[in-house]
């Protein structure tokens, strides 16, 4: 199994329990999971252990506050602290008001589109008719588009989903061809125009920098 | 038993009537466009009054695709494919419920809130609202309040009717029912209120009548509020 299917159907397991109190907890959707090890790796933030859960939660929103609160329950006799990476993440604010329950910070913003783009911006731009694409949801597009969508059993229900869009944006949060030519081609396959807009990490970076600067 | 069980044709005519209906609910249920064209065609040369195929044959076979969407049997491409099949019948049967003067129960206006373009819970509402005899004023995708008071103001709807997709779109209803508050216009309208982050709670909080969490409550708190504005009319 891949890593992105792995991170897509399991999420990542925590590495090992926390030797010290002072180490915090990062609990993240399985779809950052490659950005917040490489701001990890790149910023030297070695006090933060990382654990995620299944990316495929994204297409049941409805099901993230009772992941999210099982996992912290399960790790919070080991943390003085735990950070949620989510955005809101079409929770509709339950998430929210979970994180303000059990005392957690989280993301800002509506979802990771916007986290990476930076909350600000991305509501500035008040692009309604764009589909985003992150890298991680480029590579894995088949697990939460084509097939949670019947595309690939019928494809006739395309513009059913996608009539109303104009573009498909791929928000970069790295340079890499391989990763925009599939994004141009996911595009051609939902008949969208393509943009590519490199991002890097966003808004993901000024958080955990925020909180490892807070917690180190 | 169906057509791939048995390996044999059905041949649609051939059937009596109850065999016809239920075979109809089994091609809305798969999808088949083509065959309920057919069936609906046949059992209006049957003599069968226009409104009698919508609820009966239609309207039956999409309450139960609702039910099992709602039991997480069926899924959104499949209860697509069901309407997009009811939509050939209903496009049959729609001049024909008009020159037959079908009862028509009330009035909606309906559409996506301002900087939400996903329409496809929007557009099934319409679709079983239409086929459970409401008349249906679908205002698409991307409303602003103006519009929605516009468009209330010309039809004079017993119904609004406001879905949103987005998180960040669903505050936009509050604006919505501010507004008419603010104008004196509130009590004249039912107000529902359907999306996939929406849930009771939210409904109440902005002032709606009702949240309806798919097409099938959509309908059901539609006819009972309906019902209910009639009699305390009647009793007042």
């Amino acid at each position: 199994m891949s890593a992105d299917i792995w991170l897509t159907e399991r999420g990542l397991p925590l590495a090992a329990p926390a030797l010290s109190p002072d180490r915090i907890l990062l609990i993240a959707c399985g779809a950052l999971a490659h950005e917040v090890l490489a701001l990890r790796r790149q910023r030297g933030f070695d006090h933060l252990d990382l654990t995620c859960l299944p990316a495929k939660l994204h297409n049941t929103p409805e099901r993230i506050p009772d992941a999210v609160r099982a996992a912290a329950e399960r790790h919070r006799a080991g943390y003085k602290e735990i950070k949620l990476l989510y955005a809101d993440c079409g929770t509709g604010g339950r998430l929210t008001a979970l994180c303000d329950e059990l005392g957690i910070e989280m993301l800002p913003g509506a979802h990771c589109y916007a986290v990476f783009d930076g909350v600000e911006t991305f509501a500035a731009r008040g692009e309604v008719t764009s589909f985003f694409l992150t890298d991680f949801l480029v590579r894995q597009f088949d697990a939460f588009v084509w097939r949670p969508l019947g595309l690939d059993r019928h494809p006739e229900l395309r513009d059913a989903y996608f009539g109303n869009y104009r573009k498909l944006v791929h928000l970069a949060q790295v340079e890499d061809a391989a990763t925009s030519e599939l994004a141009a081609r996911h595009a051609a396959r939902l008949g969208l125009a393509f943009e590519r807009r490199t991002t890097g990490y966003g808004d993901l970076g000024a958080a955990l920098e925020g909180w490892a600067r807070a917690g180190s | 038993m169906s057509e791939e069980e048995t390996g044999e044709e059905i041949i649609l005519s051939e059937l009596d009537d109850a065999e016809l209906v239920e075979q109809m609910f089994d091609d809305l249920y798969d999808g088949m466009r083509e065959e309920i064209e057919e069936g609906v065609r046949i059992l209006l040369d049957r003599g069968w009054a226009p409104y009698k195929v919508l609820t009966e044959a239609l309207v039956g076979g999409m309450k139960i695709v609702g039910e099992d969407f709602r039991d997480g049997i069926l899924f959104v491409p499949e209860v697509l494919l069901a309407a997009n099949a009811m939509k050939g019948g209903m496009a049959i049967l729609k001049p024909l419920l008009a020159e037959t003067g079908a009862p028509t129960i009330g009035k909606m206006v309906i559409g996506t809130v301002k900087g939400d373009i996903h329409d496809i819970g929007k557009n099934l509402v319409s679709m079983m609202m239409e086929g459970a005899g409401f008349e249906v004023v679908d205002l698409g995708i991307n409303n602003a309040v103006e519009a929605y008071l516009e468009a209330m103001e010309a039809e004079k709807p017993d119904i609004l009717g406001m879905s949103a997709l987005l998180t960040t779109t669903m505050p936009y209803m509050k604006v919505v029912i501010d507004t008419m508050v603010a104008q004196g216009l509130r009590d004249d309208y039912i107000v529902l209120v359907g999306g996939a982050p929406l849930n009771e709670e939210f409904g109440r909080a902005i002032g709606a009548d009702a949240y309806c969490r798919d097409a099938a409550v959509a309908v059901e708190t539609a006819k009972a509020l309906i019902a209910r504005r009639h009699n305390s009319a009647a009793a007042g």
